[in-house]
């Protein structure tokens, strides 16, 4: 059984026809061809596949893409600018070195971003606690708190600038 | 996962017409149920998503406790104010369960119809004298959970609000699994004036109210009150994670933390 499932990703509108059972992770890497968000663990626990949907980071593998209809969805593809500069966040992982193999990094920056939004100037437990759904298997997460916590300030940094020059 | 037909009712009515279909399954926020039809554990026939029925959303006020619509998620009552200040307790039990990613998808009414004998919520609906109101009924309380995964909910019948006293004091207090996060034991204490209730999750097929312990208390409301208290380890659950004798110990553990944080 199918059905046409609509929503806006990285700031286009799509459309496509799909069963209704299909996952929103296979919706945005099948249907789209958006690969740059994982599938892991398949499991809901390891978090490779984390985007934002309206704002709240949800594990894509544990979503019906039809739960997401007329949603505003955000996937790791749509964090950088328009002329490929990346956004703070993916560029602490970058200067930090917070990967190894670089898998779960899609789910770690959707999850950081969404942790700083909420917190702008977080602990390094509230790091820990708020990466709480993201498994990385190579990097001991060591790199990964760093990046976020300058991925933080870097963030708090980039929107206090335009107030600064004022 | 096996095909099913999705259907998103806008009304509290239509989705109770939806459910009566044959092999029907009601979605809250899915943070169970679809990894349960991922691994080919289920077969309904329909799934009716509750996400699109204002009737059971939003935290309110209510006899001066919190009434929390059904379809409202994890984090939504993590983060609200209104919690904060009237219950506290039921914010930090909420902001505890699962990871992010889940607190921003699961639902209340899913986690208590699901009643998993490991998750947090059912603690909160003993302890706080609940009162879940469903498309038919109200159910108190401490009538809702029967058994391990099994309430007192008829076929079709789905929860719209949980209705929540507001306590004097109250904490929650929870030995988690490291990986699922989900309570090894978890004890909700919560005091009414001279009355106090202690519940506990995680340790046995159900929620329970370790009803020594609430004596104890009632007479003095310290940790120390309940020094040489235990529930008893017979029928407890026993895992590869906690053996039954580990949860009848963390028992008594958690509900002095949860006496401490009460303060």
């Amino acid at each position: 059984m199918s059905c046409t499932v609509s929503m806006t990703v990285n700031g286009k509108t799509v459309s496509r026809e799909v069963e209704e059972r299909t996952l929103l992770v296979t919706f945005l890497r099948e249907h789209l061809g958006l690969t740059g968000t994982h599938v892991g663990c398949d499991t809901s626990q390891c978090g490779a596949c984390v985007v934002h949907v309206d704002g709240r980071s949800v594990k894509s593998c544990t979503a019906l893409a039809v739960q997401a209809d007329g949603a505003d969805v955000t996937t790791i593809e749509g964090l950088a600018a328009a002329d490929g500069t990346l956004h703070p966040m993916q560029a602490a992982f970058r200067e930090h070195h917070g990967l190894q193999c670089g898998f779960c990094t899609p789910g770690m920056v959707m999850s950081a971003v969404d942790l700083v939004r909420e917190n702008p100037n977080p602990t390094e437990a509230e790091i820990r606690e708020g990466l709480e759904g993201n498994i990385c298997r190579c990097t001991g997460y060591h790199n990964i708190v760093k990046a976020v916590k300058a991925g933080a300030d870097a963030m708090a940094g980039a929107q206090a600038t335009p107030v600064a020059a004022e | 996962m096996y095909a099913f037909t999705y259907q998103r009712p806008t009304s509290l009515a239509d989705a109770a017409t939806a459910i009566q279909a044959d092999e029907a399954k009601l979605l809250g926020g899915g943070q169970t149920l679809l990894p349960t039809l991922k691994q080919r554990l289920a077969r309904p026939t329909d799934l009716i998503d509750l996400g699109a029925i204002p009737d059971l959303k939003g935290i309110r006020e209510a006899d001066g406790g919190l009434e929390i619509g059904a379809f409202t998620r994890h984090a939504e009552v993590a983060h609200s104010d209104l919690v904060k200040r009237v219950i506290p307790a039921l914010a930090s039990l909420a902001e505890g369960i699962g990871d992010r990613q889940v607190r921003n998808m699961g639902t209340m009414g899913g986690s208590i119809a699901n009643a998993d004998p490991s998750a947090d919520y059912p603690s909160a609906v003993v302890a706080l004298k609940a009162t879940v109101t469903t498309d038919r009924r109200t159910i108190a309380g401490d009538d809702f959970f029967t058994g391990m995964f099994e309430t007192a909910l008829e076929p079709g019948e789905i929860v719209k609000a949980v209705r929540f006293s507001r306590p004097d004091k109250a904490a929650y207090a929870k030995f988690r699994n490291p990986a699922s996060r989900y309570a090894i034991v978890g004890v909700f204490v919560a005091r009414f004036g001279a009355e106090v209730r202690v519940a506990v999750t995680g340790a046995a097929g159900s929620v329970f109210r370790a009803t020594a312990f609430e004596t104890a208390l009632a007479a003095d409301f310290r940790a120390e009150a309940l020094n040489g208290l235990s529930v008893k380890a017979d029928g407890l659950n026993a895992d590869i994670h906690a053996s039954a004798d580990y949860r009848a110990h963390l028992v008594t553990v958690m509900a002095k933390r949860a006496v401490e944080a009460a303060g």
